[in-house]
């Protein structure tokens, strides 16, 4: 068994960092990582960071309580405002700390960190290396945290979280998979950094490590999800690969055009055009899409870059430009690039607080798995980079400070040990079997129905069949097998064994979906059309039934900053 | 249907641990990347296959290969644009190996981690920002799009020769903030590759620059390294 006072699951931005902030506080902290920290989903961001720092012209006077403002009024009123505010102030030392860190962010003439507008804010405040931010930001926390001597377990795959007999967490279980075998680490608390899921649907501009299973885990450990049917489509994703055009592409003014060649957006959004927020833009093309003006008649409309010229195109979006050139054959300097909403964020999360903490002692969360809630029904561009990294630091700084007041060390090796041997037992049983249900075939049914049962628009009866396949499916899941048993970087197990969570995470959207009667940010019901603020602005939380089903209750959304209004664009 | 026949490296330590090679058949519709290939063949030929993955948008560096004789990403490789058949996939040669299409980059990262890839700073920051011109920040385009996929080293024959060796990648990382207008390691970076395991190494054979699947000159910014070492020794200059 492997000691560290901290446990940190995640080595994307989230992740690395709360490590910092916990190993500069003082703490022995490790960062366990299915891959390599700088290899993370984070790195895939394109278009930039929000923070109110007020450098474009435009922006001269722009402020956090703008930033605020834009949050919630985008989050369709289901965001904490309290959390909302304290993300936009934090916003501006956490950016000028990443550039002391060395991120290396495009410049304006005067030396100043460039910021480029995006959609749903009121000033351009997004904070932007060229269109390949993630990256930078990524690769310099992964720097930082090997500055500070943050330990990486690199391609540790975890399976369990562990509590005590007080039910506090107290570890880890973990599949080392270069050297094969599972191991048990002990450890006084755990932050869970694990990441979106957006690959409960089969149309994700995701890494395909973004799984949801790490949210699945503490959802096991007993904390509920939050706001789950939240779910965010991109208007922009390639056409064949579901591969991300960013935001920026618009914000640098491209446009979106449909099959009778107009810039349709006119119609929805006749002020913020291509600018409005995601939701809003997301279902102007998919309208477009059902009434027969995609292109050619088909399922997707263009994203025009043309005008902006190879200068532009080659300064602010190269990696557009590649990705577009080697994924779909287009360069966006000649042609029109084909594109299609695609699922993108998951708004809803791991329940936490400002500062990480759930409901179990000693086990936090942060980044796109948790929520907090500063997403709220529909997350603003540039705003979730910006999250992890303030909620990581935060849970970082709390995780540190429970630390400190615990009394008691070093306990729940007993729980450790016997949480590793019943993986060995559950393993056993998945590879005894050797017939069963095909873990791919379920895999596949699973995103489909997701797809199609809980996109953009949602209705009753389509949602309640898709609700009855994914039961179905939670069924099925307990007959799936292993096909391969080495020890040695074992996928099949991997891929078999997070399943069952996925599913789970999948059945959480699906009944906050069906259950949430009113439409609101990217929760979009033909059935209800309009918001509900009298019945509906709340959270609504998933617990886990001993089945994988979800229970749902509610919880009071942190008004008292601004007044619900409707949103207009 | 089209298909495409892919011929893999296989290599399992817990078996034989011999080398072999195995073909699969892979049918597609329109366009199949390497990488779906190979996920097609993990779920439905062979459970026992291993390969890294993560973001299938070229920008993680996980699934850098050899496929077809060249090093490219396997995410970024259309099955439509490779002229050979069969499909060749090996892992980075030259590397060691963990299991198939999986080499052990424990050196790689150590390497990498060695030469302080990250911006050290004595004097007090500013409020805000710290200014960088944007011809200065240009200077960085070429290194911080780096994504550590580990084919320039395997492609280096310095490195193979001499295990030691720091590699392109981490060299290139070494210039990214030896160039940086905000880096102040001077001497404290300088020691890392200023020896014998550093830049000098480097005989300018290029393999590096070729193998890149981004396109990035890691030979160039050696010879920077180089030409800045040297100019420090001799007239206590740095950059
Ligand atoms: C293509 C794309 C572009 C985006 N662009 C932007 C943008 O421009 N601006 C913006 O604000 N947001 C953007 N986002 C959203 C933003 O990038 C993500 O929400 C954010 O990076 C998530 O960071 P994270 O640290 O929470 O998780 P991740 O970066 O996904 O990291 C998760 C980590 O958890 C580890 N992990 C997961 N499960 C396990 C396990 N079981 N065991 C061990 N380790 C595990 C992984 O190895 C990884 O290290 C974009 C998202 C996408 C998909």
């Amino acid at each position: 068994m492997i000691y560290h006072e901290l446990i940190v699951v995640g080595g994307g931005l989230a992740g690395l960092r709360a490590a910092i902030e916990a190993k500069r506080a003082g703490v022995d902290v490790a960062i366990l990582s299915q891959v390599y920290p700088a290899r993370s989903h984070s790195g895939a961001a394109q278009g930039g960071i929000n923070s109110a720092l007020a450098n474009h012209p435009d922006s001269a006077d722009d402020t956090p309580e703008k930033h605020t403002f834009d949050t919630v009024k985008g989050s369709d009123y289901l965001a904490d405002q309290d959390a909302a505010k304290q993300m936009c102030e934090d916003a501006i030392p956490i950016l000028y700390q990443m550039e002391h860190w060395g991120c290396p962010f495009s410049r304006f003439d005067d030396g100043r960190i460039a910021q480029r507008p995006f959609g749903g804010a009121g000033y351009p405040r997004t904070c932007y290396g060229a269109d390949k931010t993630g990256h930078y930001l990524l690769h310099t926390c992964t720097n930082e945290a090997i500055k500070a001597g943050v330990p990486f377990y690199t391609e540790w795959f975890v399976t369990d979280i562990v509590r005590d007999a007080d039910g506090r967490a107290c570890g880890v279980v973990a599949y080392d998979m270069t050297a094969g075998g599972f191991e048990g680490f002990q450890a006084e608390a755990v932050v869970i950094a694990t990441g979106g899921a957006g690959r409960t649907y089969s149309n994700s501009t995701n890494a395909i490590i973004s799984t949801g299973f790490g949210a699945s885990l503490a959802y096991r450990a007993g904390v509920p999800l939050k706001d789950m049917e939240f779910i965010q489509f991109h208007p922009t994703g390639l056409l064949t690969t579901n591969i991300l055009m960013t935001e920026g592409a618009r914000g640098e003014g491209g446009y979106l055009i449909n099959g009778e060649g107009e810039r349709f957006m006119a119609k929805y959004a006749p002020k913020a055009m291509e600018l409005a927020p995601r939701d809003i833009t997301s279902r102007s093309i998919w309208t477009e899409i059902l009434e027969g003006r995609g292109i050619d008649g088909k399922q997707f409309v263009y994203l025009d870059l043309r005008h902006l010229g190879r200068d532009k195109i080659m300064e602010r979006l190269p990696g557009i430009r590649d990705l577009s050139i080697h994924f779909e054959g287009v360069d966006p300097i000649d042609e029109p690039i084909p594109i299609v909403p695609s699922q993108h964020y998951t708004m809803g999360g791991i329940d936490t607080d400002m500062d990480g903490r759930t409901e179990v002692p000693g086990l936090f969360a942060a980044g796109e798995c948790a929520c907090v809630s500063v997403h709220g029904a529909n997350r603003l561009g540039g705003n979730s980079l910006l999250e992890t990294l303030v909620f990581g630091r935060r849970s970082g700084a709390a995780a540190s400070e429970y630390l400190s007041g615990l009394a008691q060390h070093q306990r729940g090796a007993a729980e450790v040990e016997q949480s590793l041997t019943r993986m060995d037992e559950k393993l056993a049983a998945l590879t005894l079997r050797s017939d069963g249900e095909d873990p791919y075939a379920v895999r596949t049914e699973m995103t489909e129905t997701m797809k199609e049962h809980f996109g953009i628009y949602r209705e009753e009866q389509i949602m309640q069949a898709g609700l009855d396949k994914l039961l179905a499916l939670n069924e099925r899941v307990h007959n799936i097998y292993l096909r391969h048993s080495g020890r040695v970087f074992n996928l099949d197990m991997i891929r078999t064994y997070e399943l069952q969570g996925m599913v789970e995470v999948a059945l959480t959207t699906a009944a906050g979906a069906l259950n949430r009667t009113e439409s609101r940010g990217s929760h979009s019901r033909t059935d209800y059309l309009t918001r509900d603020d009298e019945n509906w602005l709340v959270h609504t939380l998933a617990h886990r039934e001993p089945d994988g089903r979800p229970k749902l209750d509610q919880k009071p959304v942190a008004l008292g900053l601004y007044e619900p209004q409707e949103r207009k664009y | 249907m089209p298909e495409a026949t892919f011929r893999i490296h296989r290599y399992d330590p817990e078996r034989d641990g011999d080398r072999r090679w195995q073909e699969f058949t892979v049918p597609y519709e329109n366009s199949l990347t390497v990488l779906e290939g190979l996920f097609y063949i993990q779920e439905n030929l062979d459970g026992s296959i291993s390969f890294r993955y993560c973001c299938r948008a070229a920008v993680c560096g996980s699934c850098a290969m050899y496929i077809n004789g060249r090093y490219r990403l396997a995410c970024q490789t259309n099955v439509k644009n490779l002229e050979d058949a069969p499909i060749t996939v090996e892992p980075l040669p030259r590397m060691p190996l963990v299991k198939d299409l999986v080499c052990d980059m424990t050196d790689f990262f150590a390497k990498y981690e060695y030469i302080k890839p990250y911006i050290m700073h004595e004097s007090q920051y500013p409020e805000k920002e710290t200014l960088q011109s944007p011809e200065d920040r240009h200077k960085l385009d070429n290194p911080v799009d780096c994504i550590l996929c580990g084919s320039c080293y395997s492609s280096c024959p310095s490195v193979w020769g001499e295990d030691n060796y720091l590699g392109p990648a981490a060299l290139l990382w070494a210039y990214r903030f030896e160039a940086d207008t905000r880096d102040e390691a001077r001497k404290a970076r300088l020691s890392s590759f200023d020896n014998e395991r550093g830049v000098y190494r480097c005989h300018t054979i290029t393999n590096c620059v070729e193998a890149c699947p981004k396109e990035l000159n890691p030979t160039e910014a050696i010879q920077w390294l180089k030409g800045a070492a040297v100019r420090r020794r001799i007239f206590g200059r740095w950059k």
